[in-house]
């Protein structure tokens, strides 16, 4: 369970987030936020990786504050981020440094295989495209069956293909290996395929404008009228006349 | 029919085609690349060649003030060949070996800690740089005072020069380590060391080696004033012998060893960073 309270983020004096409060329970697998450029997104998944310190309020994973990095929650930034000395293989292996020797090679061969790059391994990453590089960062965020997976963005480098087989596999994913996910996408479309529920932002400061639930059943036709309602839903939340208003 | 979707899509990431001789047509053949390329370096030296050559021939110019170039090959291959070279060399060699060792070494523990550490950046860092100010020369006389005019002086002079390169170079090469790049540790629990040896030191190894070239290049220079300073042997003794003893070809020859082993030298860094930066994207890499 993942409880935000009263979420409060400011850099100087700038309030870039906040107050926020959701819950997150093991049945909502996975969390969609779209919102404007800017409104604060990834702002919130800085604070629930522990990579910014809050401001005030409360963030709670299973009971225990996050104050900073954890064993159980892993991050996938907007862009790969992998280290350009290190193949790989090797940045892979960043992800379960801690593990014993002997079992990272399988693991990382396995998350390799996930993200259709198995001959890969060691290659540099100056050899890789640009969405062969971000499958790479997701690889290393998979590697460690992380209890939260925590991702900005993931899917915007890659082109469509990737991008639909790359939610597939997510979604093969959530609830066995990754209990929850938090995706933060601007594809509302992508936020409808995935999530379970979807919170959906305006700022900044980032607050809440609305949390809904989504209960169309997996897996779910885009071209369905349901889908299609929800869709004509969250547009109207962003872009629809209430939603400039203060 | 398109995504509903917001407007901060980032570009995807493009990268320049590899190939730069794609314009031109074919490409050149490896090795033909390399010939040309060593073809055109070559070039100029043979025109400063080429000029003394003809200005020494035109008898314009007394031999006691532009000694002709044969006469500076005769030398080299004397120096050479009566093991001249290897007993005055050995000295230079070992002073710059061991100043740079000594010098180097020093810098790269300060410099990753003053990069990493902000506090001691604070408490070392401002005198550093006065420090650096201080003209390496300037305090050769200080040194004999302190370690005598022997070896220790002159090594201790060459440490001192080595030692500002590698310190500013690696402090700036860790102090300005992609914060992404720190994240990216931070959010797989590296902490201290681990995140030093697996994010900042690779990631500073760049400036690193920048730095390490830079002081090889002072140290040679400064291996001659060190010598200069009363030394029995020495590439920079023999060239103030030639001096003294009025050989202007002996002293030129003397010049060109310094250049040759400054080149080698820093081919041989070169090199060395060459292999261990070769994950570099470069530009560099790509022509
Ligand atoms: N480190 C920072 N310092 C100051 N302002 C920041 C910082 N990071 C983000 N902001 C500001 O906070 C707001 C939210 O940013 P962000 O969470 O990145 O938005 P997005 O929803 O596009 O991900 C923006 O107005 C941004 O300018
Ligand atoms: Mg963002």
């Amino acid at each position: 369970m993942l409880e935000v309270q009263s979420l409060v983020k400011t850099y100087g004096a700038f309030r870039a987030l906040g107050p926020v409060t959701f819950s997150l329970g093991r049945e909502d697998r996975v969390l969609g936020v779209v919102g404007p450029s800017g409104c604060g997104k990834s702002t919130l998944l800085r604070v629930l990786a522990g990579l910014d310190p809050l401001t005030g309020g409360t963030v709670r994973l299973d009971g225990t504050p996050i104050t900073g990095a954890r064993p159980d929650v892993a991050v996938v930034f907007q862009e790969p981020r992998l280290l350009p000395w290190a193949t790989v293989r090797a940045n892979i292996e960043l992800g379960i440094w801690d593990q014993p020797a002997s079992d990272r090679a399988a693991a990382v061969q396995a998350a390799l295989a996930q993200v259709q790059l198995p001959a890969f391994g060691n290659a540099l990453p100056r050899q890789l495209s640009g969405g062969m590089a971000q499958r790479v960062g997701i690889a290393r965020a998979l590697v460690r069956r992380p209890r939260l997976l925590l991702m900005d963005e993931p899917f915007a480098a890659l082109d469509p293909l990737t991008r639909l087989r790359m939610q597939d596999h997510l979604l093969e994913m959530v609830g066995q290996e990754v209990p929850n996910v938090v995706i933060i996408t601007h594809d509302i479309d992508e936020a409808l395929a995935l999530s379970d529920r979807i919170l959906v932002l305006a700022g900044p400061p980032g607050e809440i404008r609305a949390d809904l639930k989504i209960d169309l059943p997996q897996p779910r036709a885009r071209t369905s009228a349901a889908f299609q309602a929800e869709k004509a839903r969250i547009l109207d939340l962003l872009f629809g006349p209430g939603a400039h208003a203060a | 029919m398109t995504d509903a979707s917001l407007p901060d899509r980032p570009a995807v990431a493009r990268r320049p085609p590899p190939d730069a001789h794609a314009r031109t047509g074919k490409p050149w053949p490896a090795w033909a690349a390399r010939l040309r390329r060593l073809a055109l370096a070559l070039v100029f030296p043979a025109a400063i060649l080429l000029v003394w050559y003809l200005v020494s021939i035109s008898g314009r110019v007394p031999a006691y003030l532009l000694p002709h170039p044969a006469e500076v090959v005769v030398w080299l291959v004397d120096l050479l060949r009566s093991g001249e070279l290897r007993h005055q060399l050995a000295p230079s060699l070992g002073r710059v070996m061991a100043g740079f060792a000594i010098g180097a070494g020093t810098a790269t523990v300060l410099g990753v800690l003053a990069g990493y550490v902000l506090t001691f950046r604070t408490l070392i860092d401002p005198t550093i740089h006065a420090l650096r100010t201080i003209p390496g020369l300037a305090w050769i006389p200080m040194f004999i005072l302190w370690f005598g005019i022997g070896e220790a002086s002159k090594v201790a002079l060459i440490a001192l020069v080595t030692f500002f390169p590698v310190y500013l170079n690696t402090m700036a090469g860790v102090a300005g380590v992609d914060r992404k790049l720190i994240e990216v540790g931070r959010v797989n629990r590296l902490t201290g060391l681990r995140l030093m040896g697996r994010i900042l030191l690779p990631a500073s190894l760049p400036s690193y080696f920048v730095g390490l070239r830079q002081s090889m290049g002072v140290a040679w220079i400064v291996v001659v004033a060190a010598e200069l300073m009363g030394a029995s042997r020495g590439i920079g003794f023999l060239l103030l012998d030639g001096q003294m003893t009025g050989r202007p070809a002996l002293v030129m020859a003397c010049m060109l060893i310094f250049a040759a082993c400054g080149k080698v030298t820093d081919m041989i860094l070169a090199a060395i960073a060459a292999w261990a930066l070769r994950w570099q994207d470069t530009l560099e890499r790509a022509s």
